[in-house]
């Protein structure tokens, strides 16, 4: 049986009300319901306390069972089979509509609570080969994307393309032709250009995701930042994104994880504010929906979430800001400008922070409201998530094949 | 090659600078010798035009390649060639060599590079390449950024009365810009100048050349702001002619969706509301020319990432078609595209063509206004197939094609 029938299973049979459990767990009560009714996975706090107050008899590790063995708890809520993820690829937010987006983030949910058990293995995606063909340095996406193809026992292998024969003239084409001939099942790519990402999606017959496109999007960030920010919320008994009032700050201009965020957090139901210095602001971005600040402290009014961006000196063709130090007088968070927004807001940043440029290292660790950490937990188990929809149609997955 | 036997077109509308009449024209020793009411002489060679348009030959204002079959397939008979060639046609002898290349059948009229390797610094020999047969002198693909160049430039051009075609783009605002500064580059992600760049470069040359009392050919006028400088500078006598090309008032900058590299251009294609601009500026006449900036790239050069790849299209075989749809819709007269595309560029090169006139080249084209076709860059006469107007259908091909009186096999 289900770990939340047999949670509805031993309330009746303790003749305890679910009101009551709800509150015994510290918990909202309309969530309580969902979860009782399936709809909902339990954060890894929620499931412990429920296996303190049911005295064992569901303990948390019953939820992360359930949750690896793929029969995830959302069935129902999604188009059957594949059509709730009909695309080949996973090139931008903006090719998703808002229940693509949702199914995403409901299929990381196992993954998040597999992550957390001390053996973190799936054979989902065994003897698969997932090439990560990196164009551009990168650490910290690289090893996610590693870290989550390895988790769902595929073979891994990474690509230095920034340092490898495309710098001996080879032509990206010829460069994803060679991938393709290798039979990857699905290749991972970051490139310094736009649209670099979707020309080889073109010419390979595998899923292609994209880690990444020059200034134009980076999806699986903007997925696992919507992750950690729902995860927030729920532990604080809100669910909706609805008129949640997000402020992304910084270098918007040649931001791809910005382009990424502003469709995926409206699509969600947020409001979406950037702020940025006039020269690194984009043209025409009130026209994909956010409202544009010059302004941080007009910018931070009131806002639930605050998102820092780094400034990315490497795409900068000349100065676009007199010195980091002014940056900081205008632009940095602080504490003090933390306490113009929402209280209790929730501060994020994709990283590699610059902690005393864009962000105060104090603001970057302030328990309860800096959810930095959880960004990146989120990562990987968005990427497994992604790994596994795109390929079950190569590995036949019923209804999806 | 000289026509062996003089040739007469009869049961043609003639495309006159005045409009399109009813007539026969007839053409002897390589030029034209009578036009409208004629008869065609014993031992004459007769076509009869069968009621399609008798026009003057195109004349392509600013290409990149010599693509002979392109230039045949497209009704052009002469092509100013910019002086963007590797090495760039800043010698008398590489500009000499250029203007014998399309001989017989197609002219190439080479265009000066303004200074020594295109670099904006030091000017070139002018005088000399205009010996060399030189039509005007360019500033190739991009501005030349020094205003104290620009002048000294400008002023000497004057002094040898020939034309300055210059690229209105400033430089520092466009930079490695791929689109304009708007919604679609924003949401694409792609490196982007403000369209202001170009009104910026207009206003400065056309300061520079009042002073200098320069002819200045702007060769791509895309914007709002720069048409009306244009505008206002014609309204007060300064000797300038603008050009465009079809693409710029055909599309938009939402062309660039999905990052199609065929509609990478320079200029960048701009927004919707400068597209209509252009439009008005060539229903009123600020616009002269409009040219195919033929330039035909293989997937070398487009098959990359937008921004990565080279801008053009190749754009000699719909320049009829395309500038045609402006007559079809009622913006121009028929015979003001022959203007756009033959009579104004042939006298900013200063030659006997253009126009069907007595005593002019017998550069000569039959022209269905109304066959239809579609466009397809698999099976195209150019080089390379690199057009953003793939599988559109459109109106108007060239039925035969005469240079000089001698008829050019398609």
């Amino acid at each position: 049986m289900e770990p939340h029938n047999k949670l509805a299973a031993w309330l009746q049979a303790e003749n305890i009300s679910q009101a009551e459990m709800a509150r015994r767990c510290e918990y909202d009560r309309s969530n309580f319901h969902r979860l009782l009714s399936g709809k909902l996975s339990p954060s890894l706090v929620l499931a412990a306390r429920i296996e303190r107050e049911t005295r064992g008899a569901i303990p948390a590790v019953a939820w992360a069972e359930e949750a690896s063995s793929g029969d995830t708890s959302h069935a129902g809520r999604y188009p059957a089979g594949g059509r709730a993820f009909p695309h080949r690829h996973l090139l931008s937010i903006g090719q998703l509509e808002t229940h693509e987006i949702l199914y995403l983030l409901d299929e990381a949910e196992q993954w998040v609570a597999l992550n957390r058990q001390p053996q973190k293995h799936s054979d989902r995606l065994a003897g698969l080969t997932i090439i990560n063909a990196f164009f551009e340095n990168s650490t910290r996406t690289l090893l996610s994307f590693e870290i989550a193809g390895k988790r769902l026992g595929a073979d891994v292998v990474n690509m230095h393309a920034a340092q490898s024969s495309v710098k001996k003239g080879e032509t990206l084409i010829d460069t994803a032709v060679t991938l393709n001939s290798m039979r990857a099942d699905a290749i991972v790519i970051r490139h310094q250009s736009s649209g670099a990402v979707a020309l080889i999606a073109d010419k390979v017959d595998c899923p292609v995701l994209n880690a990444g496109d020059g200034q134009h999007e980076h999806p699986t960030q903007a997925l696992l930042d919507a992750l950690a920010l729902r995860h927030k919320l729920r532990e604080r008994g809100e669910e909706s994104f609805n008129g949640l009032v997000v402020t992304i700050c910084g270098d918007v201009l040649h931001s791809r994880v910005a382009r990424s965020n502003i469709l995926c957090l409206q699509a969600l139901g947020a409001r979406v504010r950037v702020c940025a210095p006039p020269a690194l602001m984009p043209t025409g971005v009130e026209a994909m929906g956010a409202e544009p600040f010059a302004s941080f402290e007009a910018a931070l009014s009131g806002a639930d979430v605050v998102m820092m961006l780094r400034l990315q000196n490497e795409r900068m063709e000349g100065q676009f800001i007199p010195s980091p130090r002014e940056y900081r007088h205008l632009y940095g968070l602080t504490l003090e400008r933390l306490r113009r927004c929402a209280p209790e807001a929730i501060v994020m940043h994709p990283g590699p922070m610059n902690r005393g440029v864009e962000i105060d290292s104090n603001v970057a660790e302030l328990a309860g409201q800096s959810i930095i950490t959880d960004q990146v937990e989120m990562g990987v188990a968005i990427r497994m998530a992604c790994l596994d929809v795109l390929t079950r149609r190569e590995r036949g997955v019923e209804g999806w094949a | 090659m000289k026509a062996q036997r003089p040739l007469t077109i009869t049961g043609g509308r003639l495309v006159l600078p005045g409009g399109v009449r009813p007539g026969a024209i007839r053409c002897v020793d390589g030029r034209i010798a009578a036009v409208g009411e004629v008869n065609p002489a014993e031992g004459d060679e007769v076509i009869d035009a069968a009621g399609a348009l008798v026009t003057p030959g195109l004349v392509d204002f600013g290409v990149f390649a010599i693509d002979k079959p392109a230039f045949h397939f497209g009704g052009i008979t002469r092509a100013a060639l910019m002086p963007d060639r590797s090495p760039p046609l800043d010698t008398p002898s590489s500009v000499r060599f250029a203007a014998q290349s399309g001989k017989p059948d197609l002219w190439v009229h080479p265009l000066a590079a303004a200074t020594v390797g295109l670099e904006g610094g030091q000017l070139a020999e002018l005088a000399l390449m205009r010996e060399a047969g030189a039509r005007a002198i360019a500033t190739g693909r991009k501005w030349i950024a020094d205003s104290g160049t620009m002048l000294r430039l400008l002023q000497y051009a004057a002094m040898l009365d020939l034309v300055v075609v210059s690229h209105a783009e400033d430089g520092g605002l466009a930079g490695s810009a791929a689109a304009t500064a708007g919604e679609m580059a924003t949401r694409l992600g792609l490196p982007s100048a403000p369209a202001e760049a170009e009104a910026l470069a207009v206003a400065r040359d056309l300061a520079l050349a009042e002073m200098a009392g320069t002819r200045l050919h702007l060769r791509h006028v895309t914007t709002r702001a720069a048409l009306d400088l244009v505008r206002a500078a014609k309204a007060r006598g300064v000797r300038v002619t603008a050009g465009v090309s079809p693409a710029h008032f055909m599309l938009s900058d939402l062309a660039l969706q999905d990052f199609r590299t065929f509609a990478r251009l320079s200029p960048p294609l701009r927004s919707e509301s400068d597209r209509q601009a252009v439009v008005a500026g060539l229903a009123d006449g600020t616009i002269d020319v409009v040219g195919s900036g033929h330039d035909p790239r293989g997937p070398e050069d487009k098959r990359l990432p937008f921004a990565d790849a080279a801008p053009g299209m190749a754009g000699a075989e719909t320049l009829l078609a395309l500038t045609l749809t402006l007559a079809r819709d009622g913006v121009i007269p028929v015979e003001r595209v022959f203007d756009l595309l033959a009579r104004s560029p042939a006298r900013l090169l200063g030659v006997e063509a253009g126009e069907l006139r007595e005593g002019a080249e017998a550069d000569l084209a039959l022209v269905d206004p109304d066959k239809p076709w579609v466009v397809d860059s698999a099976r195209m006469a150019a080089s390379a197939g690199n057009t953003p107007f793939d599988k559109q259908p459109v109106e108007g091909r060239v039925t035969a094609l005469w240079k000089g009186g001698v008829r050019i096999d398609g």
